[in-house]
């Protein structure tokens, strides 16, 4: 995507980075939308450099075993599981 | 009237104990807030049958407090929305203005306390999705400072802005609700023990004694707002001038970077956030056919409405390789300045002032078609999330029969100097 133009083909990327299958119709939308809003985002450039120092603190707890969710809990929602285990598409 | 408030209504009892601070009470809860048993849907297809093994922290501590849980509230998708009109679950229409939208996205919760069908509600606000429909129905929502409730078991959309918050039709009952959610939770490690050495509740600071208060009203956040808004608002100010507070104008040259800013940063959190939705080990299964990536894609094309796909491809866009510097980073500095921005008013005034949203409450179906002009309304409520403050809606009186906020924003858990302020305006 360009300064001046956003280009379906650029949408179709982005999407298949983001995992999102797209019709047709929707990439040529997206594109006319997005156009205008990276405009609007790129007034960011006028933004100053600012310091940063966020006032932050660690949160530790300490390390000891405790109850967690148990398998069939876990699987309650999966669309498909298999021997306690997700069952998924084939990653390859 | 009360169409379409509910995705799901169930009633969760509390604990028996009759003493607990919500004891008889209802209330209801926005829908991406886990209800252990209840259908829990965030406004999505994608989650359209899921059921949590577990209740979010704020659902155990309103029913350790006695209270009764009526149903999971209708909202915009995940989250993202002003109107509640991206809810897979359809739109639904303003009790407190006919015809009109509700505001968003915890529109469902604010409009079921402004509808009678419950005493108080919990919504969740990322970027004003308390404030701005408690504004429109005509009830009181408070935004909480970062870190006072926790988050655990609220399905995120964007982390790092978002807190659960509470509604009711008084502020001493919404600061009732805040009483029983806040503080520290082990599951949730951004979660702070307030630094502050007051005992008293939130719910005590609502007594309405504004004298010698000092108010800051931000001139930026009053440009380009509805004539009768800001008219009511001036009102608004000018009793709790006779009641004994004092304003002066302020300028918080940072906030118009704003809506920008919060965008960015927000959209790139959802497209991190959202894409733990494949359809595997919940949700809107895509299959088995084909490769993981076609399954993906195909789980995510037909769970997600088009608000919530939009954010993800942005914020999958805003942070990928060479435009990372120029939008995260650009949008994390404007984040910064305008915590500046507001701790330098917030050392000359007790809180700001401003009306809680530019506009009067919304057609059904004027705005779906544009979403930078959408995303333009939330001008006055997302500073707020940028700087991590604690913010209170408040009805402020009517323009043409439509329901007016005015928003009060205090400083890092200043909740009972926003409460105090709200309460002299009723």
């Amino acid at each position: 995507m360009s300064d001046d133009a956003v280009n379906p083909e650029e949408v179709r990327h982005v999407a298949a980075l983001a995992r999102i299958d797209l019709e047709d119709s929707e990439v040529d939308r997206f594109a006319e939308q997005f156009a205008d809003i990276l405009a609007a985002f790129e007034t960011l450039d006028e933004v100053p450099e600012v310091d940063r120092d966020a006032d932050l603190a660690n949160v530790m707890r300490p390390d000891e075993e405790h109850d967690c969710l148990g398998p069939d809990r876990a699987l309650e929602n999966a669309p498909q599981s298999e021997d306690g285990y997700f069952k998924g598409p084939n990653v390859s | 009237m009360s169409e379409n408030i509910f995705i799901t209504e169930a009633e969760i009892t509390g604990d028996a104990d009759a003493d607990g601070p919500l004891a008889g009470r209802t209330v209801a809860v926005k829908d991406n807030i886990s209800t252990e048993g209840v259908r829990t849907t965030c406004g999505s297809r994608m989650l359209e049958d899921y059921v949590p093994p577990y209740d979010a922290t704020v659902v155990s501590r309103l029913k350790d407090a006695g209270a009764t849980i009526v149903g999971k509230t209708n909202m915009d998708e995940f989250g993202m929305g002003t109107t509640t009109e991206t809810s897979y679950f359809g739109a639904m229409e303003n009790p407190a203005a006919p015809g009109r939208v509700p505001g968003g996205s915890s529109g469902g919760s604010a409009a079921a306390v402004a509808a009678g069908d419950a005493d108080l509600a919990l919504g969740s606000d990322t970027g004003g999705s308390v404030r701005c429909p408690a504004a429109f129905c005509g009830v009181v929502g408070i935004k909480p400072t970062y870190g006072l409730v926790s988050r655990y078991g609220l399905v995120a959309y964007a982390n790092s802005l978002e807190q659960i918050g509470p509604f009711g039709q008084t502020v001493e009952e919404t600061a009732e609700l805040l009483d029983v959610i806040a503080g520290p939770d082990d599951r949730d490690a951004t979660t702070r023990e307030p630094p502050e050495d007051s005992n008293s509740s939130y719910a005590d600071a609502a007594d309405g004694d504004v004298d010698g208060l000092s108010i800051g009203v931000p001139t930026e956040l009053l440009e380009g707002a509805d004539e009768g808004v800001v008219e009511t608002f001036w009102d608004a100010l000018a009793d709790l001038e006779d009641q004994g507070a004092e304003y002066h104008e302020v300028s918080l040259p940072s906030v118009e970077h704003a809506v920008e800013a919060y965008y960015v940063i927000a959209m790139s959190e959802a497209s991190s956030n959202l894409a733990r939705f494949d359809g595997v080990r919940y949700g809107n299964s895509g299959g088995y056919e084909g490769n993981w990536n076609d399954a993906f894609g195909r789980a995510r094309e037909e769970g997600f409405g088009d608000e919530v796909k939009r954010r993800i491809l942005l914020g999958t866009y805003a942070l990928s390789a060479g435009y990372h510097d120029k939008y995260y980073k650009k949008a994390q500095d404007a984040r910064a300045w305008v915590k500046q921005d507001f701790d330098q008013a917030l050392s000359d005034a007790d809180v700001l002032a401003s009306p809680t949203m530019p506009v009067p409450p919304f057609e059904l179906g004027e705005s779906l078609d544009d979403p930078m002009q959408m995303y333009l309304a939330d001008a006055n409520t997302v500073p707020v999330n940028l700087a991590d403050l604690p913010a209170v809606s408040v009805p402020a009186g009517e323009t043409d029969g439509l329901p007016v906020g005015l928003q009060l924003v205090g400083p890092a858990f200043g909740e009972r100097q926003v409460v105090r302020a709200a309460s002299a305006l009723e």
